[in-house]
């Protein structure tokens, strides 16, 4: 795999950031993905959307190979992170996350660590080995990134759990910014927060996406509507459609997609 | 009228309210004087042990808990040898035991598949059954012949510089003893530990993998953390368990009266020296310091409980303040 994050010159060459081929899942004998191939591209954001249980998730956990965390679960197929296959022998999965970072549903702080340190944390077990002044303006850099410095600078040592939920989801977006990740998955990310939150969130996503590969699955079709560049219509572990987010909404192809976006099931 | 029958049926059924009510008062009643109950018993406890321990309490006052000369032939009775070897034996045990413990407790809520993590929890738990007298024939004739000849020597040789190594090899000491305390409460802590960390939630530890971590790191970072507060009780049952262990104890620690550097040489405890010397005390004077042992012990454990209360409450008054929960 590549040495870190690749410079201008590489990230125009490599448009295709993360390409997924034949993606198969399993959990245990049942089959969640059924041969999903997409790619996903370079500073842009593709949403992923679908009813419960199409396999949304499955897919996004897939990218970093988190899928396989939980027992039982298996993955074949190829996913290619500036074409190197994620998937391939030898590639140490540990390697992976740290270049491919992720949001979940629920926010997770850590809650025995202040602020700082849950920003931090990622830097820590990576062991990177930084003064104490690097190691703030990471946290400073990171916290404004993820529009939530001007709220807690004054309260860094708190503890995370003492933030409101909305400000606990950006704190772990923050947390995940920390270590500089080439691309970010987020599944479901406001699933667990208010209105304003939500919108906080969101503008989040627009800023954060000049600088990152942003894959973000959503139940929220209008969520998926206002951020994404791309959206992908997934059902029953099948990947229906996949393009330019104002085509899938205003002229789908397939008769599933346009079913799903107009409310006639779902 | 139709519609009056299920009305009807209703009042059949259930019993006036003022029964139901008598009914509520009784449960409440028989329940409190049931939980009293066990604080009488606790109160008379200790009240028995105060009374019968009374002669040696006026006989020797705060001097008994100052006192390193228990020699009854010349009736003179202190407890400060014993309660250096409960100390000091609980704590072998616990150093011992602790990172054993959490060793355990971690393969089988982390890195054990389902199928093997029950079988071996079932088989630690079942340590917990084995009667404390078989760990004193197995520690007095195997283990204990054992530590003298392949764990002492070493020791000795390595850090025999240090007073705690210096001195004969025994099979019988109070190395010993802390030894098979340490294997008589690792099911309890280990136990404990594993039930804490499995509770632990699993996107506590999706976010740490998810951030890049190895399975340690993520151990590190998102379960000790967050079981911190399960694992301190964990220890404290250990510790408990450790500080009141007898018969077991009695068998290897020695039981000698004496205050010792050395972790090789005899010693005794406060509940070893009891059951020891119980039979053949013959003089008033010499059953009453043993009753006070006893009390001494009973404090012990009540000061050892309100401490561990104490402790979990603070480290649960940091989450609440932490987290809000």
């Amino acid at each position: 795999m590549g040495d870190g994050r690749g410079g201008e010159s590489a990230k125009v060459a490599m448009a295709e950031k993360l390409v997924v081929k034949n993606l198969n899942a399993y959990f245990h004998k049942n089959r969640a993905l059924h041969d999903v191939s997409l790619s996903f591209e370079q500073d842009r954001i593709a949403a992923i959307i679908g009813p419960s249980g199409c396999g949304k998730s499955t897919l996004v956990r897939c990218l970093n190979r988190m899928h396989e965390v939980v027992p039982g679960a298996t993955a074949t197929g190829e996913v290619l992170l500036d074409g190197n296959n994620i998937y391939a022998d030898g590639v140490d999965p540990v390697q992976v996350r740290r270049r491919i970072g992720m949001v979940f549903q629920k926010p997770t702080p850590f809650p025995t660590m202040s602020i700082e340190d849950n920003v931090a944390a990622g830097l820590t077990l990576n062991g990177v080995q930084i003064s104490h002044a690097e190691r703030h303006e990471v946290i400073e850099r990171s916290l404004r990134q993820a529009a939530l410095w001007e709220e807690v600078k004054d309260r860094l040592r708190r503890p995370g759990g003492s933030l409101s939920g909305g400000q606990q989801q950006r704190l772990c977006v923050a947390r995940a910014l920390a270590v500089q990740p080439e691309v970010l998955l987020m599944d479901e990310p406001c699933s667990a927060l208010d209105p304003i939150s939500t919108a906080r969130i969101e503008e989040l996503l627009l800023e954060l996406k000049s600088a990152y590969t942003i894959v973000i699955v959503t139940h929220n079709m209008q969520q998926a509507a206002r951020c994404s560049d791309m959206t992908a219509f997934m059902y029953t572990g099948d990947l229906v459609e996949y393009g330019e987010t104002k085509q899938i909404f205003t002229n789908p192809t397939r008769r599933e997609t346009e079913d799903y976006i107009t409310g006639r099931f779902g | 009228m139709a519609d009056s029958i299920p009305a009807v049926r209703h009042e059949r059924a259930r019993a006036p309210v003022q029964v139901r009510l008598f009914g509520d008062r009784i449960f409440n009643t028989a329940t409190f004087i049931l939980a009293l109950s066990i604080l009488a018993l606790l109160f008379g406890l200790a009240v028995a042990l105060i009374a019968d321990s009374f002669p040696a309490i006026r006989a020797f006052g705060l001097h008994f808990f100052i006192s390193a000369d228990w020699d009854p032939v010349n009736e003179q009775y202190g407890a400060l040898p014993f309660i250096y070897g409960t100390f000091v034996s609980s704590f072998i045990a616990l150093a011992l035991a602790v990172p054993l413990s959490l060793g355990v407790a971690l393969c089988l809520s982390e890195m054990a598949p389902d199928w093997l993590s029950h079988r071996l929890g079932f088989l630690v738990d079942l340590l917990a059954a084995i009667p404390s007298v078989v760990y004193g024939l197995w520690a007095v004739f195997v283990m204990g012949p054992w530590i003298r000849d392949h764990v002492e020597p070493p020791l000795a040789h390595w850090f025999g510089w240090l007073p705690l190594f210096q001195g004969p090899k025994v099979a019988v000491g109070m190395l010993s003893a802390g030894i098979i305390l340490a294997i008589m409460i690792i099911p309890y802590i280990s136990s404990v530990c594993t039930d804490v960390f499995r509770v632990v939630p699993h996107t506590q530890r999706e976010a740490a993998l998810a951030l890049g971590a190895t399975k340690w790191e993520m151990v590190k970072t998102a379960v000790i953390p967050y079981g911190m507060t399960g694992v301190i009780g964990a220890i404290i049952l250990g510790l408990g368990r450790a500080l009141g262990e007898t018969i077991a104890v009695a068998m290897v620690i020695g039981n000698s009266a004496q205050i010792s550097a050395s972790l090789f040489k005899p010693a005794a405890t406060l509940a070893s020296v009891i059951a020891n010397e119980f039979a053949e005390a013959t003089s008033d004077l010499y059953v009453a310091a043993l009753i006070e042992l006893g009390l001494v012990l009973l404090i012990l454990g009540i000061v050892l409980n309100v401490v561990a209360r104490a402790l979990v409450l603070v480290v649960q008054q940091r989450r609440y303040r932490e987290t809000g929960k």
